[in-house]
């Protein structure tokens, strides 16, 4: 495997030193490019004190393109798909190289505490989440201690 | 002479603005139509002034130098009354999607928020260069070694100039973005323009950025559209917008003369309009062959309409689904047979009649769409066998040519026929797809009529094209004949069918009208 780039050598050492709150990410030791997500539920929401793992890789030409992440734990979200793929339109068409690992974890925290049901990827659960929010919630709630709570 | 003066000055004020040109399209139908009643017996009248039906629309092709002139030409003249540069004008342009009096009157009421939205921000005159800065970080690469070039957007982001380069190959090479692209940093809309593009890419990419520009011209532009035939480089101009669609059938001719619908680009579908075309297709795709096959074979059930093959066994038939016993033979109860459990005499009962009632509506409604389909398949698989038979013959033209001492142009006249036999199979076949989604009042009577006698006409000429080719020389003369008269009943279909269209007299069984 070629060298890595100092990108992501710099970006990395940052993550380790100074980690955002509610968020880590650890590469692994044979693969610098894929990492470990755990991302904490922001309070307020249904999503409050469960822990959700994702999982992260940095493609070759990254940071020209963004990187591909997915949740790996089970999580009920208009935007978050049965396979865990996320529809951000940072990951997507506004992503810009200037972004970094830690941005978008951010952005994908935030979207756990606003859920966007106008752009769904999941059409069952944005159906849902628009025609009985309150149900939709708690059925998130549930699903948030069934599988997020160790 | 009035009239063809009127649609000449609409063809050609036609770049500018649609608006005159859909008048004078109205004014000058009506006249034509009058004056062309008389003499429908005459062809050469068609030839010497080109009136304009009612199925008939302005357009024009365009090459790609074509295009790119006038995009050059309209920035030159933008240019000009904003007294920006022309970079920026395209920009501008680009932006507002090649609106030029929405742009023009924008600037003039707020010249600032028009420029800082399309990415522009207060102009400096100066050239772009790339610049070395002390104690830099790439914020991309993170690379801080010195001496590295750099470069920024007016809006002073600056990043180094081989992670811009990569961006801009990134963009326009793998996203096949051009007019669009903006400066690296998140949230930021400054658009890279030509100038500083210049200054960063290698040629080669230069020339895919000049394609991608010319490309998101006519994509913007709503009266321009590619040509859909494979490698043909020319975009049609035409000025049917999208909610006209429920009136008129726009088929235009691009120069390498393929036919096609300016509304959804399908191939020429006239004289059926888009939308019932596109539910057609999609009918088509689903049902045909499968309902073909269900129709041979099947029932359904009196009570659950749950299609049911028999496959062997006795009469007695008990649904899988909804557990409703019937008898096979009557579709009647089966509990009404008593203890006739293998044979069926029972033709007046109250159940099996209403059972056979409600099969008898579905199998009709499948069958009616049968009998469209079926022409409509036969059109098209005609005219596939239409155009090989033409290829045989031609080759036969140059034997004719030598044996019967006839000149190449003399033979032309089967050239003529088969095109003539494909375009009206063509028409033919989506007569079929609009009688499908018509209701019937009386002017589908004259509608029908008009297919017939196409249709008749069409296959008389097509059984000519089967004759040996010793006896094609002989038949010339009828042979040009049915050609003009087919051609003719074609143009009398389409002229009336639109008309009709056009004034909204057809009625139809489904939604026809595109949504806003």
């Amino acid at each position: 495997m070629s060298a890595l780039p100092k990108r992501i050598v710099k970006e990395t050492e940052r993550l380790m030193a100074e980690p955002v709150p509610g968020i880590s990410a650890v590469p692994h030791e044979d693969n610098l490019r894929y990492f470990d997500v755990m991302i904490h539920g922001p309070s307020q929401s249904p999503y409050e004190s469960g822990v959700f793992k994702l999982e992260l890789f940095l493609p070759d030409d990254y940071p020209m393109t963004p990187p591909k992440i997915r949740f790996l734990t089970k999580i009920y979200h208009p935007n978050i798909d049965k396979l865990g793929r996320i529809c951000l339109d940072v990951l997507k068409s506004n992503w810009s190289p200037a972004l970094q690992i830690r941005t978008i974890l951010l952005s994908i925290q935030a979207l756990l505490g606003a859920p966007n049901p106008d752009d769904p990827l999941a059409n069952d659960v944005a159906q849902r989440w628009k025609e009985d929010e309150q149900a939709a919630i708690q059925t998130a709630r549930e699903w948030t201690r069934q599988y997020a709570m160790a | 002479m009035d009239s063809d003066d009127e649609f000449m000055s609409g063809l050609s004020s036609q770049d500018e603005d649609f608006g005159g040109v859909e008048e004078s399209d109205d004014g000058s139908l009506g006249d034509e139509f009058d004056e062309d009643n008389p003499d429908v017996g005459f062809s050469q009248d068609k030839d010497i002034k080109p009136g304009k039906k009612a199925y008939e629309v302005d357009f024009k092709a365009f090459s790609p130098e074509d295009i790119q002139s006038h995009q050059d030409k309209q920035i030159d003249e933008v240019s000009a009354i904003l007294g920006q540069s022309s970079e920026a004008t395209a920009i501008l342009l680009r932006h507002l999607r090649w609106n030029k009096e929405r742009l023009i009157e924008a600037y003039m009421e707020r010249p600032d928020s028009v420029l800082e939205t399309a990415g522009l921000g207060p102009e400096s005159a100066q050239a772009p260069t790339t610049k070395v800065v002390k104690g830099f970080t790439c914020e991309i690469c993170y690379d801080d070694i010195p001496g590295l070039e750099t470069y920024a957007l007016k809006c002073g982001h600056r990043y180094c100039v081989d992670c811009y380069r990569q961006y801009l190959a990134q963009k326009i090479k793998d996203e096949g973005e051009a007019a669009r692209i903006q400066c690296p940093t998140n949230g930021c809309h400054r658009i890279v323009d030509a100038k500083s593009l210049d200054l960063l890419v290698a040629a080669e990419l230069k020339s895919r950025y000049q394609v991608l520009l010319t490309r998101t011209y006519v994509d913007d532009k709503e009266n321009l559209k590619w040509c859909p035939a494979p490698n043909c480089e020319y975009a049609v101009e035409c000025g049917v917008k999208k909610r006209d669609l429920g009136k008129i059938v726009p088929t235009v001719a691009c120069a390498c003369k393929h036919r096609f619908c300016f509304g959804c680009t399908l191939s020429d579908h006239q004289p059926a309009p888009c939308l019932p075309v596109k539910q057609w297709l999609k009918k088509c795709e689903d049902d045909s062959e499968t309902a073909n096959w269900i129709s041979a074979n099947t029932k359904e059930c009196p009570k659950c309409s749950s299609t049911i093959e028999k496959n062997g066994g006795c009469n007695h038939m008990t649904c899988r689904k909804c557990k409703h016993e019937f008898c096979w033979m009557c579709m009647g109860l089966w509990s009404e047979h008593g203890t006739s459990w293998y044979n069926c005499n029972r033709f007046e009962e109250r159940s099996g009649l209403d059972g056979r009632d409600a099969q008898a509506k579905s199998r009709q409604s499948l069958e009616r769409y049968l009998h469209y389909y079926n022409r409509y398949a036969n059109h098209e698989q005609s005219a596939k066998l239409d155009k090989d038979l033409y290829n045989k013959t031609e080759r036969k033209m140059t034997g004719l040519q030598l044996t019967s001492g006839m000149s190449w142009i003399e033979v032309q006249f089967l050239d003529t026929a088969s095109q003539a036999l494909q375009t009206c199979r063509q028409t033919l076949k989506w007569t079929y797809a609009f009688a499908y989604y018509l209701q019937r009042n009386n002017m589908t009577e004259i509608f029908e009529d008009n297919q017939k006698d196409l249709e008749m006409a069409v296959e008389n000429l097509s059984e000519m094209f089967e004759k040996p080719t010793a006896e094609l020389a002989a038949l010339k003369v009828d042979m040009m004949d049915k050609t003009s008269y087919c051609n003719k009943r074609r143009v009398i279909l389409l002229d009336y069918t639109a008309q009709k269209l056009k004034t909204g007299e057809w009625k139809f069984n489904v939604d026809i009208a595109m949504g806003a």
